[in-house]
C-alpha cells in the first residue's frame, strides 16, 4: 500500500528550535561557530548527495512504477513488488554498506546506497497510486477516445498525484536522514562532523554537524508539504 | 442510425463460457431512443459497450449510419459517440468546464470555441456557466454531476449516444426531473440514443422503443405502448409487471383524450339558454367560464330545468381540474381523489380546453388492445 507521510513537521521544528536554545544557553554556540568554515563545505557536499541522490530516484522511480501499473505488466507486477517490499525491509545502513562492497568508497557508492534507499517508497507510490485510479474514469476517459497515453497524461498521473507525492516526501525524508552515513564509506558530507565528534567526545563539533542536518530535514520536509499544498489541483488535493 | 445484425459476444471464464449477447439483431432508427432493459446480469452493459468498441464482439456487425464501425478507427469511432456511464466518471482532477472540453478538446476545437460551447450546454441544463465552470466536480451535487456528465457526452455533438444506466444514481425525485430535462433537450437535438436501464418506469417514459434482454437474447423490440399492451411471452409480461395497464396510462397525455366540444359557457348565459343547448346537442352537464376563458364551476342539465336567472349564480364549484399536458396517469388519479367521473382540461395559460371523462380513458387504453399488434413478435 502506499505510504502516506505522518505531518511531524511541527514536532521537526520544535525539536530544532529547542536544540539551538539549548546550544545558546549552553555556551555550545561559540565552539560550534567556529566550525564555520567545514560546515558550510560539507553542507554543500552534503546537499548535493541529497538533491542527485533523490533527484535520480525520482527520475527513475516514477518511470518504473508508472511501467509496473500498465496492464501488460499486470502478471510480473504484484511479484516485483513483494521484492521491492522485502528490499525497504533492509536497513538503510546496511544499503549503504552493501553499495560501498560493491563500488568501493567515495561518492559513487555513497550517491547509489541513497538513490537506492529513495527509490523503494517512489516506485511503490507511483504504482499504488495509478493503480488506485478508479477503473471506471479509465473507461469513461477510453469510451471519450482517449489514446493510451492521454490516458496516462490527462488522467491516471493527475488523480495518483497525491499519493505519488507522498512517497517523494517520504523518500526525501529517508534520504536526508541517511546522508549523514555517507560519510562512512568516504562520501562526505556533514556526517564527517558528527561522526568525528563522537569519536573526539567533541560536542561542539558534533553539534556542529547535528544542528545543520536536523535543520536541512526540516526544511525539505516544509518545502515538499508546501509544494504537496500547491502544486497538486484543487480537485484532487485532500489538503484543499 | 444503430443497426446491430447477430451480434454475439462470449466471454471465458474459469467456470465457463458466458454467453452475454447472442445474435442479437437490433436497428435503432434516427433521431429515436431505444431502451435495453432487462434485469442484471442479461447482456445490456456488454450490448452497449460493443458499440463504441470498449468490449470487441465475438461475431457479428454493428453499423452505425450504414458504415461497419469494424472498419473504423477505434479512437476516431469513439470521438464520435456521446458516452454516459452510470459512475457519472467526471474526471476529479479538471473542472468543470475542462471535463466538458475533453472531448471537443480530442477533436481539434479551438479553444474558444470549445468554452463557449461548454457554458452554452451548462445553462441548457439549468446550471449557472459563471457560477460552475471553474468548479471541480467534487464541489457539486450528485444530480448536478450527474447532468455534467450528460452534457459532457454532448459537447461535440455527437449524432449518436450511448447512455449506460445514465441516471441510476440518484434520488427518484431528481431522477424524474432530470428525464424530463433530456427529453425536453431531445425534442430538440434529435440524436440517436441507446440507453441501458433495468427500471421499467424509467424505460416506458424515456423510449421510443424498448428491447427486453434476457440472457443475452432480446425477447422482445417493440414501442413501450404495444410491449404493455402485448407482451410476446410470459418473460415480457413478469418483466414489465401485472400493473402493465395502468403504465399505459403514462404514454397517453390528457389531450389526445379530451372532449374539446364539451359545452362551455359564459356565467353570465341564461339558465333557460343552457338548458336548451344541453338538450339539442344532447349534454348533461356545462362547465361554466369566466372572462379570461377560465373554468370556475358546471351546471347539470337536470338541476338547471326550468331555473332563470344566470348560471355563474347556479353553478357548483369545480372539484378539480388538470392541464392539457398531464398524463392519463395523474388523470385517473384526480378523478379516485374526488370521486368523479370527469375532469375540466385547461392549457398553460389556465384556459378551458375541453373535458375528459372516465370513459374516454379506457377507451383510449382499449383502443390499442384492439388495434392489430404492430411490430409484436
Ligand atoms: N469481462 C467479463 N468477463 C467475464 N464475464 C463477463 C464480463 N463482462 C460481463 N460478463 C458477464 O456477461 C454477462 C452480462 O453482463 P453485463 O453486460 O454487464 O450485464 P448487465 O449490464 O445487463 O447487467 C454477465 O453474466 C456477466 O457476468
Ligand atoms: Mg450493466
Amino acid at each position: 500500500m502506499a505510504i502516506t507521510m505522518n505531518p511531524a513537521r511541527l514536532t521537526g521544528i520544535g525539536i530544532v528550535v529547542l536544540l539551538v536554545a539549548w546550544a545558546i544557553l549552553a555556551g555550545a554556540l561559540e565552539p560550534i561557530l567556529s566550525y564555520r568554515d567545514d560546515i558550510v563545505y560539507l553542507a554543500r557536499q552534503h546537499m548535493f548527495l541529497v538533491l542527485t541522490s533523490g533527484g535520480a530516484a525520482i527520475l527513475v522511480g516514477v518511470p518504473v512504477g508508472i511501467w509496473l501499473s500498465r496492464p501488460s505488466m499486470e502478471r510480473y507486477a504484484e511479484g516485483i513488488m513483494q521484492v521491492f517490499n522485502i528490499g525497504t525491509t533492509i536497513p538503510t545502513l546496511a544499503v549503504v554498506a552493501l553499495s560501498m562492497t560493491l563500488l568501493g568508497i567515495g561518492f559513487p557508492p555513497a550517491f547509489f546506497g541513497l538513490f537506492v534507499a529513495s527509490l523503494l517508497p517512489i516506485v511503490r507510490n507511483t504504482y499504488a497510486g495509478l493503480l488506485a485510479v478508479p477503473p471506471h474514469l479509465k473507461e469513461a476517459a477510453t469510451g471519450m477516445g482517449m489514446t493510451q497515453g492521454q490516458i496516462l497524461r490527462r488522467v491516471e498521473l493527475p488523480n495518483a498525484l497525491y499519493v505519488i507525492f507522498s512517497g517523494i516526501r517520504t523518500a526525501l525524508a529517508i534520504n536526508v536522514g541517511t546522508t549523514p552515513l555517507a560519510f562512512l564509506i568516504g562520501g562526505g558530507g556533514l556526517g564527517e562532523l558528527i561522526f568525528t565528534g563522537i569519536d573526539l567526545m567533541d560536542t561542539g563539533m558534533l553539534l556542529a554537524g547535528a544542528l545543520p542536518t536536523a535543520l536541512l530535514a526540516v526544511i525539505v520536509d516544509f518545502l515538499m508539504g508546501q509544494a504537496q499544498l500547491h502544486l497538486i489541483p484543487k480537485g484532487v488535493n485532500p489538503l484543499r | 442510425m444503430i443497426r446491430l445484425e447477430k451480434l454475439t459476444k462470449t466471454f471465458d471464464t474459469p467456470n465457463g463460457t458466458v454467453v452475454a449477447a447472442d445474435k442479437v439483431d437490433m436497428e435503432v432508427p434516427s433521431g429515436e431512443i431505444c431502451i435495453l432493459l432487462g434485469p442484471s446480469g442479461c447482456g445490456k452493459t456488454t450490448a452497449l459497450k460493443m458499440i463504441n468498441r470498449l468490449i470487441p464482439p465475438t461475431s457479428g456487425k454493428i453499423f452505425i449510419n450504414e458504415e461497419d464501425t469494424s472498419k473504423q478507427d477505434d479512437i476516431q469511432l469513439r470521438r464520435n459517440i456521446g458516452y454516459v456511464i452510470q459512475q457519472i466518471g467526471l474526471f476529479p482532477n479538471m473542472t468543470i468546464e475542462e471535463n466538458i472540453c475533453v472531448v471537443p478538446k480530442l477533436l481539434g476545437w479551438d479553444t474558444k470555441k470549445a468554452k463557449t460551447r461548454a457554458a452554452e450546454l451548462l445553462d441548457l441544463v439549468g446550471l449557472d456557466s459563471r457560477q460552475f465552470l471553474q468548479r471541480y466536480p467534487k464541489e457539486l451535487s450528485g444530480g448536478q454531476q450527474q447532468r455534467v456528465g450528460v452534457i459532457r457526452a454532448l459537447a461535440a455533438d455527437p449524432p449518436v449516444m450511448l447512455m449506460d444506466e445514465p441516471f441510476g444514481a440518484i434520488d427518484p425525485i431528481n431522477r424524474e426531473v432530470i428525464q424530463d430535462e433530456f427529453l425536453k433537450m431531445q425534442a430538440e437535438l434529435k440524436k440517436t440514443i441507446m440507453f441501458v436501464s433495468h427500471d421499467i418506469d424509467e424505460a416506458v417514459k424515456m423510449g421510443d422503443k424498448i428491447a427486453i434482454f434476457r440472457a443475452g437474447k432480446i425477447e422482445q423490440y417493440d414501442s413501450p405502448d404495444n410491449l404493455l399492451a402485448h407482451p410476446a411471452n410470459p418473460f415480457v409480461a413478469d418483466f414489465v409487471g401485472a400493473d402493465r395497464t395502468l403504465k399505459r396510462l403514462r404514454l397517453v397525455t390528457a389531450e389526445e383524450v379530451v372532449n374539446a366540444d364539451a359545452p362551455a359557457v359564459a356565467r353570465s348565459t341564461g339558465a333557460g339558454d343552457v338548458a336548451r343547448r344541453l338538450a339539442s346537442e344532447g349534454e348533461r352537464i356545462a362547465v361554466v367560464i369566466d372572462g379570461d376563458h377560465r373554468p370556475v364551476g358546471y351546471v347539470t342539465a337536470d338541476e338547471i330545468a326550468g331555473s332563470t336567472g344566470d348560471v355563474g349564480d347556479l353553478a357548483h364549484p369545480l372539484p378539480a381540474s388538470v392541464p392539457m399536458r398531464a398524463d392519463l396517469r395523474a388523470v385517473v388519479s384526480e378523478m379516485f381523489a374526488h370521486d368523479i367521473m370527469w375532469l375540466a382540461c385547461t392549457n398553460d395559460e389556465g384556459r378551458f380546453v375541453g373535458v375528459i371523462t372516465q370513459p374516454a380513458v379506457t377507451a383510449a387504453l382499449r383502443a390499442t388492445y384492439t388495434a392489430p399488434a404492430a411490430g409484436a413478435a
